[in-house]
């Protein structure tokens, strides 16, 4: 089905299962542990061993010498993979460095070779048994100090292009009669999400099966096929649950390889999950920023000026941190320049983690608006009420094209489009009306409740929403049964249930009638689980092999497809109606169809916003913060279930205050990577940390967006909030923060002098 | 982890003994410490003696009116023991402000006392650490610092004591009671207890090979307000970046110890006797020898600002 004109009236609208708040399909598996995950897979291969990484103890030179020979001869060990026994090895498309290295080193952590044994411990003993010695090189690892020369980046992310110039923005800037020019920084940050990264192997032959922990299937099987040099079609990755995975899980990462080699070398099923220590250094991480803005009004307090540049850095070919982007499209102003720069570091690869780019970006960009707020006297919300615009104010040409010669001159596709929904302003006022924004103190430093400095903040929210191909199979049986099919991953997200309550809708059958199948790539390809995009597209895809299955049953039953009435476990036109099971008879009837889209994302910006609202308690004598109150007003499209999605607002919630306040994976300048690589040392937020958390969705159809009218919302709850966070420790205690994490130390010589005398 | 072997001591006397027969054993408790660093292989013991069935793991008064705390007392009994929650309030505080439930319920009296620093760089054993690898030098100076001891330190080592329930011990001046392998009893004051890193920062205590913690011993109760409070980036299960113990008396007097800031709880007598003279003089004595990094150097302004609000709450209990 191909979506290339605005959705109209659909079955979809009927609402009697969309839009409902219904518990997961998946919960009852979930809670009483019978929902397996890749690990705990006993049962799909006889004879599993077991695989440990050991990764480089360096952060770049290259191995000199590697002695496997204690390890060998370790009890229990049945094989051990090394770069040097491993074979040709490929880099998938998605990786930027090695899944296994050696001899050269490209990060810390990078893995080196796998032990595999008969138990986890003797594998694990045995790994500490290889000898390697190392011949270290001297590297890059402190983004701030090789900022300058860092080049604009080669690629813009989903934002498009590195960079955009709107008018004159230098000069308009150096007129503005009021200006502000400041620079924050953001830290490398780590998923840390619940289940590590893990997967079992099995070789049958040419095939591999996986077991494995994955968002994206078919990006995985890909890369897995292309890493491995077999044709793709002889790899099956199965992924039906997901401990979570923020990003760090939409590609094939070293537990996936290693399993699959091990497997090989072992001639029998081997199982590796990634240990804790490794995760932080091994895998990815979202990538520490240093954002410059700058902001320039008239006494009026509309904006005439804005820039956001952003500096991240990555290994050599890796991807920047594109946190300037959503500056093109949130505030009105006629000149503007973006840019987003990537430096080369020797650090772990870089890659997305929950909204990349926005995320960071809000984050400076949001604390840049209250400054600017306080520097005009006007309120935070009424200044960005005051700069709302109904166009994208931006119009940079699009990335080019492979082959296209960068030189060419380029109109831009569509100049200023307009916004497919924008109601920022509905979630300012609306927020600030339910939380209380009136009894705000813009005088910062000036509301005591006993020892704690108590403020207020807002920041707004924008996500822009992405358009991914995506396919289901939908299947009818006699029984009445739809079972619908496809690789889409529910990663915690609640990607069972919305699906089940699509084909409901779609098929007339109650929720018990439907059953769900995801995350094998034996399944049709979908948009996969990444960059809030899975719920409205994979929901869509569904909605597109029900349209198909319709289509047959009203065939098959004599109905004209357009008066069929699909209701009660039956098609109903005019004054007849058939049963479905009747109508699927034994064989039953099957329909596979995808969802792909036109032009509506060129001719029209699709994005979702919100605001965030938050109160803040810090501690007057120790400067320990303490999120008092979080609210967030989201405009997002169609809600297809209000209880998963707030889950997924709160969620993304706390983890920006985690940004906010303690995330920080902390780099060792001189030796090359991240200390704190475990959960002790990586501190996320403790449920003590997090406060009573409150989501409203403002009642939204985006009928440019899919037929499901839907948008993403998974990544607008942590788009700004820690700059809601940041924004109220400064109204609590008037010191202004601009790198993050606001921790207690940076608060300290800021705080009221204490009567240190009796 | 490597290989070990495993018994189960049925004396306290036989624990001991059972140790100097294995050079390089350690006891085992609750393990929530040494099992973690086991499988890390940076305590790689070759055997290991299971104390748990010793009995020692009563909570009794002294004819002197204090306690006699068993070396086996989990950290979620002796929090919640009526005694120690009437009499010893800093210690129950401590404690309390420690680890997480499931970990208070399994990690013991001794267990605790004799926990490794969690300085990152001795958590990785690819790492420069003089305490995990003698001579092999310290990654933490000059390398990530923040929470590194401010106190005691030395050119080899800058790691802190993570215990929240020795630094209310120390201001309770609780004594260690041992047992030789050779059978022999004695005790050690708290005070005594641990050593300063120095050029050996891997001797942590003055413990003899095969020596058994078998009680904590506290002195009748001192009365007065008993506070703990514990400064850190979140609000549960995370060390202290400082702590302060403090029993303030009626008058203004009292005693004050520091967590979070040195190899070992620290306590100053001078410190003690300033208590009525405000945080400034308190924080003044406490930190006189103090050697910081840039950034660690916060830890200063750090703790005379949480003594300042301990006698700011003493005050006002």
């Amino acid at each position: 089905m191909k979506f290339d004109t605005p959705a109209k009236t659909n079955p979809i609208d009927q609402l009697k299962v969309v839009g409902k708040p219904v518990d997961r399909i998946d919960g009852p598996l979930k809670t009483t542990g019978q929902a397996p995950y890749a690990y705990e897979r006993h049962d799909v291969a006889a004879k599993q061993a077991y695989g440990w990484i050991l990764g480089a103890a360096i952060a770049k030179g290259r191995i000199a010498a590697m002695d496997l020979t204690a390890a060998r001869a370790a009890p229990g060990v049945v094989a051990i993979v090394t770069a040097e026994n491993a074979g040709k090895l490929a880099k998938g498309e998605y990786n930027t460095a090695l899944l296994l290295g050696g001899p050269e080193i490209q990060h810390y952590h990078q893995a080196i070779a796998l032990v595999v044994a008969e138990t986890f411990e003797q594998a694990r003993a045995a790994a500490g048994l290889i000898q390697v010695k190392y011949a270290a090189a001297k590297g890059t690892y402190d983004l701030a100090a090789v900022k300058d020369s860092a080049p604009i980046a080669k690629s813009g992310g989903p934002g498009g292009a590195p960079e955009s110039k709107v008018g004159s923005f230098v000069s308009a800037f150096d007129e503005a009669p009021v200006q502000l020019d400041a620079t924050y920084t953001t830290s490398d940050e780590s998923h840390s999400m619940m289940e590590p990264h893990a997967s079992i192997a099995l070789w049958e032959g040419e095939k591999l099966t996986l077991w494995t922990s994955n968002q994206m299937i078919a990006w995985g099987v890909a890369d897995l096929a292309k890493t491995l040099g077999i044709p793709p079609e002889n790899v099956r990755l199965i992924s039906p649950y997901i401990g979570g995975g923020f990003g760090g899980k939409l590609f094939l990462r070293a537990d996936a390889l290693m399993a699959s080699l091990g497997a090989k070398a072992a001639g029998r099923p081997v199982k590796v999950m990634l240990q804790r220590s490794l995760i932080p250094n091994n895998t990815t991480h979202r990538a520490a920023t240093i954002q410059r803005i700058r902001i320039g009004a008239g006494k009026d307090g509309k904006i005439t000026a804005i820039s956001h540049e952003c500096w991240s850095g990555d290994l050599p070919g890796g991807n920047p941190e594109t946190g300037a982007i959503q500056t093109r499209a949130l505030y009105a102003g006629d000149h503007r320049m973006t840019a987003n720069r990537l430096a080369e570091l020797d650090l772990p690869e870089a890659n997305a983690m929950r909204a990349p780019g926005e995320a960071p970006g809000l984050a400076a960009l949001e604390i840049a608006m209250d400054e600017m707020a306080e520097k005009l006297g006007l309120d935070p919300v009424a200044f960005r009420i005051l700069n709302d615009t109904p166009v994208v104010p931006d119009n940079p040409p699009p990335p080019p094209a492979k082959d296209e010669k960068p030189d060419q001159p380029k109109e831009p596709p569509n100049p200023h489009p307009p916004f497919s929904q924008r109601q920022l302003v509905k979630c300012l006022t609306d927020g600030a009306q339910h939380f209380g924004w009136k009894k705000r103190n813009p005088k910062p430093g000036q509301v005591r409740d006993g020892r704690w400095l108590v403020g207020l903040g807002v920041a707004v929210a924008f996500r822009n929403n992405l358009l991914m191909k995506s396919a289901a199979r939908v299947r009818l049986d006699a029984k009445g049964i739809v079972t619908v099919e496809t690789d889409m991953t529910d990663i915690g997200t609640g990607s069972y249930t919305i699906i089940a309550q699509t084909a409901a809708e779609m098929m007339g059958v109650p929720l018990e009638k439907v059953v769900v199948r995801l995350g094998d790539s034996s399944f049709p390809v979908s948009c996969g689980s990444g960059g809030q995009w899975g719920a409205n597209n994979s929901t869509s895809g569904v909605y597109a092999a029900c349209t198909k299955l319709r289509g047959l049953l009203a065939e098959k039953a004599g109905f004209n497809v357009e008066e069929a009435v699909f209701t009660g476990g039956e098609v109903r036109a005019g004054n007849s109606n058939i049963l479905l099971a009747t109508l699927a008879g034994p064989e039953g009837l099957v329909a596979e169809d995808l969802i792909e889209y036109g032009d509506l994302d060129k001719k029209y910006q699709q994005s979702t916003f919100g605001a965030h609202f938050v109160e803040v308690g810090v501690d007057a004598y120790t400067g320990e913060t303490r999120v008092r109150r979080m609210l967030a007003v989201c405009a997002a499209g169609r809600i297809l279930n209000p209880k998963t999605a707030r889950s997924q607002v709160i969620g993304a919630m706390t983890m920006a205050v985690g940004a906010a306040l303690m995330e920080e994976l902390v780099v060792d300048k001189r030796l090359g990577f991240f200390v704190n690589h475990d959960l002790a040392g990586y501190e996320v937020p403790v449920h003590a940390d997090i406060p009573h958390q409150e989501v409203i969705f403002l009642d939204e159809t985006d009928p440019i967006s899919s037929p499901m009218k839907a948008k993403g919302v998974g990544e607008l709850g942590i788009c700004g909030a820690a700059a809601a966070v940041a924004n109220a420790i400064y109204n609590a205690t008037g010191v202004r923060v601009r790198d993050y994490p606001v921790k207690l130390d940076k608060l300290l010589d800021g705080l009221p002098e204490l009567p240190m005398e009796p | 982890m490597k290989p070990f072997t495993y018994e189960r001591a049925t004396s306290p006397a036989g624990a001991a003994a059972a140790a100097l027969r294995h050079p390089g054993a350690r006891f085992v408790a609750g393990g929530t410490n040494l099992l973690d660093l086991m499988k890390l292989e940076i305590e790689t013991p070759p055997h290991l003696i299971d104390v748990n069935g010793l009995k020692l793991d009563a909570i009794e008064s002294t004819d002197d009116g204090g306690l006699r705390i068993g070396a086996l007392v989990r950290n979620t009994d002796l929090a919640a023991d009526e005694r120690v929650r009437r009499d010893y309030g800093v210690l129950s505080r401590a404690l309390v402000a420690g680890a997480s439930g499931q970990l208070r319920n399994m990690a013991t009296t001794a267990g605790n006392l004799l926990q490794r620093t969690r300085c990152p760089y001795f958590y990785d054993t690819n790492q420069a650490c003089n305490k995990r690898s003698p001579g092999s030098g310290c990654a933490a100076i000059g390398g990530f610092s923040r929470v590194h001891a401010v106190l005691g330190v030395s050119d080899t080592c800058i790691a802190t004591h993570p215990s929240d329930m020795a630094v209310g011990l120390r201001v309770l001046d609780a004594v260690v009671e041992t047992i030789r392998p050779d059978g022999t009893v004695r005790t050690i004051p708290l005070a005594e207890f641990y050593r300063l890193p120095g050029k050996e920062p891997q001797l942590e205590t003055v413990l003899d090979p095969g020596e058994l913690i078998t009680a904590v011993l506290l002195p009748k109760p001192v009365g007065g307000v008993h506070l703990y409070q514990k400064v850190r980036d979140r609000a549960s299960y995370a060390f202290a970046l400082i702590s302060v113990a403090a029993i303030v008396q009626k008058d203004g007097t009292g005693r004050v110890a520091l967590g979070g800031v040195a190899p070992k709880p620290w306590r100053v007598e001078e410190a003690d006797a300033e208590m009525p003279n405000g945080a400034r003089a308190v924080a003044a004595k406490l930190l006189a020898q103090a050697t910081t990094t840039p950034e660690n150097a916060f830890k200063l302004k750090l703790v005379e600002r949480t003594l300042a609000s301990v006698l700011a709450e003493a005050k006002g209990a």
